[in-house]
């Protein structure tokens, strides 16, 4: 789905495959480099990203952990406090709540607090999002409620290039970096560039254009988004379609520039809409914007419930491709 | 029948040659719309006409020199007098006369209407989200649509929308703006020298006139720059009879104070910070609105030195020195100076310079300024000692600021300064009253909040 | 947009601004004041002429930035790549 930036040979491989790229060229390239988390090692990963990873780095660098999420997290930032560059993973952003203490008052104050002596060049992986019926302790998308904290950043790699190169960036920032995989990208295959490497971890990117409608998304309701798109095309409705890549920073310049032109956008977010990130977004929209809007701004959410087991039920909660065309359209000028 | 005058374009000026009209019998005219040019001894002025009318004839041809006060045009009414209601048009027009919108446009009022299933507590966010109904009598139209509406002059109640929920969006009113803008009779006369074709011209006008601001550049840039050859010779003659005359009737008396720039700097810097360009405040507007304001308490210096001796005027129209690229000087006025806020008389101060420059001021600009301020700007000199403008009889004339030793309270330190002269016509004030009214102005300048 | 863009806009804008100025004819290595005469008020005109054609706001701390045509076109680049970033 996804498709090769650029010209050259190109392959075909999944997001998983990519994201267990990024992590191996890390330890390969950089001693300081290490993975630890929940079953990382033995098991592999919870979604298998490090499968096989343990046999070729051993388990100084592949580090099976206790449960306890406050721990290991205190551990990474002690690490990148040490001089390393610890990668640590937390198997759902539900578990990270866990953590919250370390991330949030810790790893994301420390340079602030020590007058800037201390930064935390910490990365912090997590898988978020529902759709696999994992139920309402496992799915849910937290990703918009760390955007709200200064100190740390927030990317939600959508395609191939972004889980192959966001990392190898995140790395070689000074400041922590929380990487949120979404559950139902780690099938998703695609093709990517032989030489793909790092890519910027701030700005968005416009992964589609037209004239009449801003889609604005992340993360897994990136395919969504973009089926929404071809939809709409042929409904004779053309769209932007914005992938944000970073919930903080956001990229202001790029969603204002395409909606100041389209005058319109529905923004979709996996998150609540309650206090969401996409609330954001419409707020710099209105604060912006407003006398140059012609449709009030349009959401597409999740259900305001905790997320159901039951199939039909989880489906109906999560953002879907006919809801964001109804977004889309009601945001249209009716024809004649 | 009305008749248009050759309009006084300065207590001096006895009669004028007209050089062109934009306009021919039947032609229909706005109020404010350029209708001609006149020479004067001040140079070529555009003549702005103050009703809306149609041309019935043309008095005085082109080439003929006509007294202030004598016909130049006969008028008919304004066309089917529908422009009279426009300008009569209310500050929120509809809202009182117009049906409400149909109530089937008008989401049902949200309730807990639908059985929720059991479960945890639902949110009320789950409802569908639509905007709020509009309230009764409203024109529903998008932010987009308002603007565009408000800047073309359109009444967004007779505008059939096609937005959501029928809403006006701004392509609708595109649309209902579109078939017959007013254009200028300037305008028309510039696009048709020049071939244009202005059915896709958007006038930027009240209500959409296209104006030449719209048309000129269009113009193709070799047409440009065409100034009659002995422009610049007529306004060094004038320049020349209205200062001999100023040094030969006028006993100038001369006073300078220095005014401590400090506190206008530091709140122009904070109060420019926060704005866009397009808004911000020119040091100079600083220094006319507090002219302005003191000549408000001092009417010797602001009025006019007529046959029957001293006549002070109502208002405060200060004339601003503008000096031309290459030579030449014209002061042309801007009106009630004194009541406009600073971003309003800043943004008319760089229009009217402009236009200064380019040669296109209008009549209403040239009618009689009261008093008249010279400021040489930022690389000016230290001090302005000014000649007073007949029949006026005052200028004030502002240095460049300048750092300067300035000595208060037992100390000695460094501060940015201003000099302020004013030029005074014994006949009218003397020195004291003439240095109280400096020492306003320094004191308004020290509180620029006050401005 | 590239430099060659941006100095076409500044000359336009200045065009505009002083229609009686031969901006063809205008060193762009030297002081605009100096060189054309130009000043608050035109300045002010330039700025809010910039800041309609490329959306860049220049802060008034800036406008000895603009003072000739070389160093407005490198100014503006980089503030335009700035808001890109």
């Amino acid at each position: 789905m996804s498709s090769a930036a650029g010209e050259g040979p190109v392959r075909t491989l999944t997001y998983r495959e990519a994201v267990r790229e990024a992590l191996c060229e890390a330890l390969r390239e950089d001693d300081r480099v290490f993975l630890m988390g929940e079953d990382v090692g033995r098991y592999g990963g919870c979604y298998a990203v490090s499968k096989g990873m343990l046999e070729e780095f051993g388990e100084e660098r592949i580090r099976d952990t206790p449960l306890s999420e406050s721990a290991f997290v205190g551990a990474g930032i002690g690490a990148a406090l040490g001089g390393m560059r610890p990668i640590v993973e937390v198997m759902t952003v539900n578990f990270s709540l866990l953590a919250l203490d370390q991330i949030v008052n810790t790893a994301a104050t420390l340079l602030h607090m020590s007058g800037g002596q201390f930064s935390v060049p910490l990365v912090v992986r997590m898988a978020t999002g529902g759709g696999r019926q994992l139920a309402a302790q496992h799915s849910h998308s937290l990703e918009g409620w760390y955007a709200h904290i200064p100190g740390i950043k927030i990317v939600t790699p959508a395609t191939l290039e972004d889980a192959r190169g966001m990392l190898r960036t995140a790395l070689e920032d000074p400041d922590p970096v929380l990487i949120f995989e979404n559950v139902m990208l780690y099938n998703l295959e695609g093709t990517l560039a032989e030489n793909a490497g790092a890519v910027p971890i701030e700005g968005a990117r416009v992964l589609r254009s037209g004239e009449d409608v801003s889609l604005i998304t992340y993360g897994g309701s990136l395919y969504k988004t973009l089926e929404a798109a071809e939809a709409l095309q042929s409904e004779g409705v053309t769209a932007d379609v914005i992938d944000l890549r970073s919930l903080r920073p956001l990229d202001d310049d790029t969603i204002l520039a395409s909606v100041r032109r389209t005058r319109r956008a529905v923004i979709v977010d996996e998150g609540w809409r309650t206090g969401s990130i996409s609330a954001e977004i419409m707020a710099r929209i209105g604060e912006r914007l407003f006398w140059e809007m012609d449709a009030p701004i349009e959401r597409v959410c999740s259900a305001e419930v905790p997320m159901p087991y039951a199939r039909h039920l989880e489906e109906a909660a999560l953002p879907s491709v006919p809801e964001i065309v109804a977004a889309a359209m009601r945001t249209q000028s009716r024809a004649g | 029948m009305r008749e248009y005058l050759m309009p006084s374009l300065g207590a001096d000026m006895k009669d004028g040659r007209v050089v062109e009209w934009f306009v021919g019998p039947g032609d229909s005219v706005r109020r404010g719309d350029v209708v001609g040019v006149v020479d004067t001894a001040k140079g070529a002025i555009e003549m702005e006409i103050w009703e809306d009318a149609t041309i019935e004839e043309i008095v005085a041809a082109p080439g003929t020199k006509v007294p202030v006060g004598e016909v130049l045009l006969r008028l008919g009414e304004p066309e089917g007098g529908a422009v009279e209601a426009a300008e009569a048009e209310p500050e929120s027009p509809e809202s009182l006369e117009t049906p409400v919108e149909p109530a089937s446009e008008v989401p049902p009022p949200r309730g807990p209407a639908e059985p929720q299933p059991p479960g945890p507590p639902a949110s009320s966010a789950e409802e569908p989200i639509s905007p709020a109904a509009p309230m009764p009598g409203l024109v529903r139209a998008s932010p987009a649509a308002r603007k565009r509406a408000h800047e073309l002059g359109i009444d967004l109640a007779e505008v059939r929308g096609s937005g959501p929920d029928g809403a006006v969006v701004l392509e609708d009113v595109l649309a209902a703006g579109g078939p017959t803008p007013h254009i200028t009779p300037l305008a028309r006369r510039i696009a048709e020298t020049h071939g244009l074709d202005l059915s896709s011209v958007k006038g930027t006008g009240p209500h959409g006139t296209i104006t030449r601001d719209d048309v000129e550049p269009l113009v193709p840039e070799a047409a440009h720059r065409q100034e009659p050859e002995g422009r610049q010779r007529t306004m060094r003659d004038a320049i020349a009879a209205a200062m001999a005359r100023s040094k030969r009737e006028i006993p100038h008396y001369y006073l300078e104070s220095i005014a401590d720039m400090r506190r206008a700097e530091a709140w122009l810097a904070a109060e420019n910070g926060t704005r866009p360009p397009e808004t911000r405040i020119l040091p100079v507007a600083l220094l006319l609105k507090a002219v302005a304001l003191s000549a408000r308490d001092y009417p010797e210096v602001n009025g006019h030195w007529t046959e029957d001796g001293y006549r002070p005027a109502s208002a405060v129209h200060v004339g601003l020195a503008v000096a031309l690229r290459g030579g030449g000087l014209i002061a042309p006025a801007l009106r009630d100076t004194d009541a406009r806020p600073l971003d309003e008389l800043s943004a008319a101060i760089t229009d009217m310079v402009q236009r200064a420059r380019a040669g296109r001021l209008r009549s209403s600009e040239m009618t009689d300024a009261t008093l008249t301020v010279s400021s040489l700007g930022e690389r000016g000199v230290e001090t302005v000692i000014g000649v007073i403008y007949p029949p006026q009889v005052a200028l004030v004339g502002f240095g460049r600021v300048v750092e300067r030793p300035w000595a208060e309270d037992g100390l000695l330190g460094v501060r940015r300064t201003v000099s302020i002269t004013l030029a005074g016509d014994h006949r009218v004030s003397d020195g004291h009253r003439g240095g109280l009214f400096l020492r306003r102005i320094a004191h308004l300048l020290a509180h620029p909040e006050e401005l | 947009m590239s430099q060659d863009d941006i100095r076409g806009t500044v000359l336009d804008v200045l065009r505009r601004v002083a229609p009686d100025v031969d901006v063809a004819g205008l060193d762009p290595a030297i002081d605009l004041r100096e060189q054309a005469d130009l000043d608050s008020v035109d300045i002010l005109n330039l700025v809010v002429g910039l800041h309609q054609a490329l959306g860049v706001d220049v802060p008034e701390t800036d406008y000895d930035e603009l003072t000739s045509v070389d160093r407005a076109v490198s100014y503006l680049a980089s503030r335009i790549n700035e808001q890109r970033g």
